[in-house]
């Protein structure tokens, strides 16, 4: 008689479906059906996709590199006196390295608005979490995995990137910015 | 074979308990209100803190209650309850005794102990790694050590059951199929083992590397496996609690699936597609193709989620079929207003599938979108739908059941009665709060884990709007208010075992069952179909318009979320 006792019926596979059900699982199968194609719809008709682009990489390979970014395209300094950290800025469409690790990013960079960058994000030893605010984008950084990302900046201003994946005690130290410049500038 | 054959039929409910069953189920459900009580007073420091007006503990200690409070919470309180309902599903439900009690007992301490060694890891303050304990992020060995032998504890349960029901089918004490809520239980457990083999598989090669005899643990490896552990057990929650809503209906109305043939149906689903839930937590990461995460995070194209959708209509259909037949036939909606809203077995149950539903599965699919994820990972929206899943889903659920237990199983009057009526109005409405609040605070940002958003003394401070502000203080005080509701049900629960008045029945005397079994209950006659009741066509109208409620706030605010998305950085 219920649900807490065999079914009443023994051949209960054989009962016909009431309408209420039937109505319901076939709404309901659609929708679902509409939200699986959404993904791939918005792989070709959306702006704003997670790349496919990863490579194994060393630290410290990928520290070279962006420490080569750095010595080329320095434009100044920030940040308290003992902690000053370079602020970059690479010309449009170059490759952009930004090192995530215990517990800071590095270096600060500086991106012209409507402009796309090849931005590669790497983690040196734990999992971080690349976050951009206001946007809100965020990305999963991995150490040993390189992240290949074309980002186009929209409008100018200054963001910041905050590691939203927990890294131990100084966790929500682990803060950095982005300038954001209107083109041209 | 000195098997103890004796039975006990509960004079009030009419089930049958089997004594060695019903005693392990008392000590599972024991241990379960334990951690829950040990997970609560540290809900405290994790809601304090995070108040930012407040901001308790400091950073090291923050993160060490937060370590405690998800583990003893979404771990070990769940898990010992699960074991409970799950012999509670085999042996009382069909009558039978449970097979090798004495495995049982001994997967039950090998879970204390792997508990009680787990938390000892956290409490000595070097792993405060989060339930996740991503590597290369090191904890203690005993922290995983703990892990493991609860693991194991809990498999041994597993296949308790499963013997149980063996045991059942052989001495034929139930006729025809098994009732739908052991399919549920059934459900949970095949998901539990998938779950721990996966655990297993990561945690012991991590236990290893922490004692030092594997040199690395693979970051991208490591998140896989481990989230075919962490998120299925999840599942196993959901098919638990869903399994406990059909229990509950059926307790209090004697309410009869709708359709077995479509409530088994979406059951085996959960089987099939569930566990590749499990993906949409990589969703953001680097190394894995798209097409390998849309396939797998939208369950194989949305069929658990087609399953949750159906469960969530068949369970308030059955109540409403039910009411209609007792003669609650008027509008749409009187079996719903003449429902026993004052009985907290049901008031539970009936809050736990509205905020699953409507809160934890709404956001729980909106997460799950590969694109959409972007905007979402690892903010504190991720806490915000899992307090809605978990807490108001399964916790609820759990205690609505156990408002039915204490005087079923543990012969005690409910103390506290008011209280009672109450209290998962309080719990339910606000940890809905807390949801809801978390989840604002993550559309503006705010990341999940962190000690202080307001980054004093940073070098690069970022300032959050006031509104996240606003939303993490509402948090913060629903949380009190969830707190003070949670620990309600703890004075009702412990005050009433030890010292509710007893039940006594002029009379009782145990069973002593022939070859081991109760007898099984006489097939029921089959109640004259009814169709007379509804409206349109439908046995269930109400139900109906229910469900298409809820169909339009999902794709409406499915829809919102893709519209936000297109308007942040373009990316590929």
């Amino acid at each position: 008689m219920s649900a807490i006792l065999p079914p009443s019926e023994r051949v209960w596979w054989k009962q016909p479906l009431e309408r209420t059900e039937l109505v319901w699982i076939v709404i309901a199968l659609v929708w679902c059906l509409i939200m699986f194609f959404m993904m791939p719809y918005w792989h070709i008709y959306g702006q704003q996709n997670l790349s496919n682009e990863a490579y194994r990489a060393k630290p410290e390979d990928f520290m070279n590199k962006t420490q080569a970014m750095v010595d080329k395209y320095k434009v100044r300094e920030e940040g308290p006196d003992n902690l000053k950290v370079p602020v970059v800025r690479p010309p449009a469409g170059s490759d952009v390295y930004l090192v995530a690790r215990l517990w800071s990013w590095f270096p600060l960079l500086e991106l012209e608005a409507g402009k796309s960058y090849r931005i590669h994000l790497m983690s040196m030893d734990w999992l971080h979490g690349f976050s951009l605010q206001p946007e809100n984008i965020n990305i999963q950084v991995h150490p040993g995995y390189e992240h290949v990302l074309t980002v186009t900046p929209t409008s100018p201003g200054t963001y910041s990137v905050i590691c939203n994946e927990y890294c131990g005690v100084n966790h929500h130290t682990m803060t950095s910015r982005i300038y954001v410049v209107k083109q041209g500038t | 074979m000195s098997v103890n054959r004796m039975f006990r039929t509960c004079p009030a409910s009419g089930l049958a308990f089997h004594e060695p069953a019903e005693k392990l189920m008392r000590w599972n459900a024991v241990a379960a209100v334990v951690s829950l009580l040990v997970g609560g007073i540290l809900a405290i420091g994790v809601v304090l803190t995070r108040w930012q007006a407040v901001h308790l503990l400091p950073a090291d200690l923050f993160y060490q209650v937060l370590t405690a409070h998800g583990l003893n919470m979404l771990v070990f309180w769940i898990i010992f309850f699960e074991i409970a309902v799950l012999y509670f599903a085999a042996s009382t439900l069909l009558r039978c005794r449970l097979a090798t009690p004495g495995m049982a007992w001994a997967g039950f301490w090998l879970m204390v102990i792997g508990a009680l060694v787990n938390n000892y890891a956290v409490f000595r303050g070097d792993s405060s790694v989060m339930f996740t304990a991503y590597a290369p992020m090191g904890a203690h060995p005993t922290f995983y050590l703990g892990l493991i032998l609860f693991a194991v504890g809990a498999l041994i349960a597993c296949f308790v059951f499963f013997g149980t029901l063996v045991v059942g089918k052989a001495e034929r004490t139930y006729n025809g199929s098994i009732p739908l809520v052991t399919f549920g239980a059934v459900t949970a457990a095949i998901i539990a083992v998938f779950t721990i083999a996966s655990g297993a598989i990561i945690l012991i090669p991590t236990f290893l590397w922490s004692v030092g005899l594997i040199e690395h643990i693979d970051s991208l490896m490591y998140k896989t496996v481990f989230w075919a552990f962490g998120h299925s057990s999840q599942q196993i929650n959901v098919s638990a609690h869903v399994a406990v809503w059909y229990a509950v209906a059926a307790i209090v109305f004697g309410a009869k699936p709708m359709s077995e043939k479509v409530s088994r149906g979406a059951f085996f689903l959960y089987i099939l597609f569930l566990q590749l839930a499990s993906a949409h937590h990589l969703l953001a990461d680097p190394g894995l193709t798209s097409s390998w995460k849309i396939f797998n995070t939208s369950y194989a194209m949305y069929l658990a989620v087609l399953a949750s959708m159906v469960h969530g209509l068949t369970v308030p259909g059955s109540i409403e079929v039910a009411q209609r037949n007792k003669g609650y036939t008027q509008g749409l909606f009187q079996w719903l207003r003449k429902a026993p809203w004052g009985n907290p077995v049901f008031s539970a149950m009936f809050i736990s599938l509205i905020g699953f539903g409507f809160l934890g599965g709404i956001s729980g699919v909106m997460m799950g979108t590969e694109q959409l994820n972007l905007i979402i990972h690892n903010t504190i929206y991720v806490p915000g739908h899992f307090h809605a899943t978990v807490v108001i889903g399964t916790t609820l659920a759990f205690m609505g059941l156990t408002y039915f237990l204490i005087p079923v199983m543990f012969r005690r009057e409910l103390m506290f009665p008011t209280m009672a009526k109450f209290q998962p109005y309080v719990f339910g409405l606000a940890m809905s709060g807390v949801a809801l609040f978390l989840m604002g605070a993550g559309t503006l940002g705010v990341p999940r884990r962190h000690w202080d958003i307001g980054f004093a003394g940073n070098a690069f401070p970022y300032e959050f709007p006031g509104a996240a502000w606003l939303m993490m203080a509402l948090a913060g005080i629903s949380g009190l208010v969830a707190i003070v509701g949670g620990g309600m049900y703890l004075l009702i629960t412990v005050g009433s075992v030890f010292l509710g008045k007893k039940i006594e029945t002029p009379g009782f005397q145990h069973v002593r069952a022939a070859q081991g079994v109760a007898g099984a209950a006489p097939l029921q006659p089959v109640a004259a179909a009814v169709t007379g009741h509804g409206s349109a066509g439908m046995m269930a109208p109400g139900t109906f318009v229910l469900a298409m409620v809820f169909l339009t706030s999902f794709i409406l605010y499915y829809f919102i979320n893709w519209k936000y998305l297109a308007t942040v950085w373009p990316l590929k």
